[in-house]
């Protein structure tokens, strides 16, 4: 049970490359805290960093209040879930596990008893004796928890588990994890480029591009109120409709002049970014006068994706490609004009350099 | 995961010639080469080794499998077989293992590793006969610098007198020269062990000895043992320039492997159905040898 701090670290690669860039974030006792990015983002850096892997350039990185910085690997009582699992081939599931505790001089029926334990946990009791090539993938991803909690550490490092998983395996095991993490309580730090998997596991969500964070938060926080152009369009699928202002207007218009039909919109004159989720953008029928929407736009429907529970239609207007989210089936038909509209307090705005405003 | 190869549902094409003739036409030259330079020369050794035939060729008598009675109860071809087992195990050992060592450090190597691999590799250019020379100059009682170092130390170095030492000298060079080809082997067996199970185990507390003794070294079992049989093959076979050249099978008979004896019993001593059977037995041994690799490398264990 620990805390983990990360304290302005950096890391330079030879050549000058800056992977991470000054990262401060603080990870209280028991909590999963996922860092989400596109690939390349410094997200596998930092965690590798966390876990002794990759030299800090700069930064304190403090476990349980130990500054780490100077300690290797196995002394800084973590252990991870590679994205290959990183199984040993020629050990059976038993000696998988218990490899890192006999490297320890645990005494053997300590460590005969936490690997039953943790089989036991994982339900792989009955696939003690097997090579991790006679496993399914389901399997193998298992044995890997195994032997992470079977060293009852500090701090859980989970790098891209579940991304050599087919989707349905995908969805269990996000649960399993989720529930394991939870009843050990133990303090993890997982990274992942599925804003799906990181919005449903995290505690805490950071995201992260180009080296650099770029907000830090609950899901629900973020997914509602997105720091930047960037987060806006990463966390949430289909994305956010993200619509460019005419700049210095101080009221919705887009760049090729079309007018965002409301009263009383204004907005401050360094918008440059209206961005609007799918699902609050809304069809508006002529005689429906029930509740009238603070912003309107006429679109031309191009596309219709019916997926069962809800559908998403596809328009444009002007030049801007718009994606709304219906519930059930649409009586909309491809190349109908239709009006959406939108709630004020449902409306994103940024600036110019991609900021909240 | 992604379904690799897949090849029981796209068998590849079979090529269909239209002339029935043109594909035993395109065959014939590899078919006359084995023939010629294979087939041919070792039927002869098979038939000739059932023959006793005079020096000069102007009687032959057949005797069957008299000659292979004959070698096999010779002292000399046992002492010949023993010398051959030593120089082998000390060669492959000697080779190996500081390939394995040489190995395991340059894929440590970050700036520089194309350089040094490539300077890893080249002694293994070097013509067997070449390298025993350097070697023979080298470790020359009379001329030899590191002869002169050695008696500095207090070591009587006569390798043209002393069996053992003569044994030594042989062994550095067939290894040295195979050292290289190790290395190669080494090199690409190491790169094929995923860097996270090394990360893994350090993770898991194991220094780097141990990751060495209880992941790589294990993983790199199938490399190791391929290299162990073709190094065998090699310290059998191809050894015979690096012992013409540094020792001629001397002092004595104390470096006359098999090879050396057939050629010294054959062109030398002119007991030309003696040699002929020792070099049918040679054969059976490759034969053997190959068997081994070949069932091996088919059920090579893939780990993974």
């Amino acid at each position: 049970m620990a805390t983990l701090d990360l304290k302005n670290v950096r890391k330079v690669y030879a050549g000058a490359v800056e992977a991470v860039k000054k990262v401060d974030l603080a990870i209280p006792d028991g909590a999963l805290c996922v860092l989400v990015g596109p690939s390349g983002c410094g997200k596998s850096t930092l965690l590798r960093m966390i876990a002794g892997l990759e030299s800090i350039t700069e930064g304190e990185i403090v476990i349980d209040g130990r500054v780490v910085n100077d300690l290797g690997p196995a002394e800084r009582d973590i252990a991870m879930v590679f994205q290959n699992y990183a199984l040993y081939p020629h050990m059976s599931v038993y000696d998988n596990m218990a490899y890192g505790l006999r490297n320890r001089r645990m005494a053997k029926p300590e460590i005969d008893r936490r690997v039953r334990e943790a089989a036991a946990t994982l339900e792989l009791a009955h696939l003690l004796a097997r090579r991790p090539r006679e496993l399914s993938g389901g399997q193998r991803q298992r044995v890997a928890m195994g032997r992470a909690i079977v060293r009852n550490p500090k701090v859980f490092l989970f790098d891209e588990p579940l991304s050599n998983l087919d989707a349905k395996l995908r969805g269990q095991m996000r649960v399993e994890i989720k529930n394991l993490q939870r009843s050990l309580g133990v303090t993890s730090v997982y990274v992942t480029h599925d804003q799906l998997e990181a919005m449903t596991l995290a505690d805490i969500l950071v995201v992260m591009n180009g080296g650099n964070v770029e907000q830090i938060g609950a899901p629900l926080e973020i997914y509602e109120k997105p720091a930047s152009l960037f987060v806006a369009s990463f966390i949430g699928a289909p994305p956010m409709n993200l619509l460019a202002l005419k700049p210095g207007e101080g009221r919705p218009v887009l760049v090729d002049g079309t007018t965002i039909g409301g009263e009383g919109l204004s907005f401050s004159k360094e918008a440059a970014t209206l961005g609007i989720r799918p699902e609050n953008l809304f069809l508006v029928t002529g005689d429906s006068n029930g509740s009238r929407p603070d912003a309107t736009l006429d679109i031309v429907v191009q596309a219709i994706e019916p997926v069962g529970a809800e559908s998403f239609i596809y328009g444009d207007a002007g030049k801007e490609r718009l994606v709304i989210r219906v519930a059930g089936k649409t009586v909309v038909e491809p190349g109908a004009k239709i009006r959406v509209g939108a709630n004020a307090a449902d409306l994103h705005i940024f600036d110019e350099a991609g900021k909240r405003i | 995961m992604t379904k690799v190869g897949g090849q029981k549902d796209h068998p590849v094409p079979r090529a269909i010639f239209p002339n029935k003739v043109l594909p035993y036409l395109l065959l014939a030259p590899q078919l006359a080469i084995t023939a010629i330079f294979f087939y041919w020369p070792a039927s002869q050794a098979l038939y000739q080794s059932m023959l006793r035939e005079d020096p000069f060729g102007l009687s032959t008598q057949f005797v069957g499998l008299a000659n292979f009675r004959h070698v096999l109860a010779d002292p000399n071809y046992l002492h010949s077989f023993q010398v051959t087992i030593i120089f082998a195990v000390a060669t492959a050992v000697f080779a190996m293992v500081p390939a394995l060592y040489l190995a395991v450090m340059a894929d440590k190597v970050v700036r520089g590793r194309g350089i040094y691999r490539t300077l890893l590799i080249w002694p293994y250019a070097v013509a067997p006969a070449i390298a025993g020379m350097l070697w023979l100059f080298l470790f020359n009682p009379s001329i030899g610098t590191i002869a002169v170092m050695l008696r500095s130390l207090g070591i009587s170095w006569d390798p043209l007198l002393n069996g053992p030492q003569a044994m030594i000298l042989v062994v550095a060079a067939a290894a040295w020269k195979q050292i290289s080809y190790n290395f190669l082997f080494f090199v690409a067996g190491l790169q094929a062990i995923p860097k996270s199970l090394v990360e893994a185990a350090s993770i898991d507390g194991a220094g780097e000895t141990k990751r060495f003794w209880t992941i790589i070294f294990p993983l790199l079992a199938p490399t190791s043992f391929f290299l162990l049989v073709i190094n065998t093959v090699y310290a059998f076979f191809d050894t015979f320039g690096i012992i013409h050249a540094v020792t001629g099978g001397g002092p004595g008979k104390a470096t006359e492997t098999l090879v050396y004896k057939v050629y010294n019993d054959g062109f030398v001593n002119l007991i030309l159905g003696e040699s002929a059977a020792q070099s049918v037995i040679l054969m059976v041994i490759v034969i053997a040898l190959t068997a081994v690799q070949f069932r091996y490398v088919e059920r090579r264990v893939h780990y993974g």
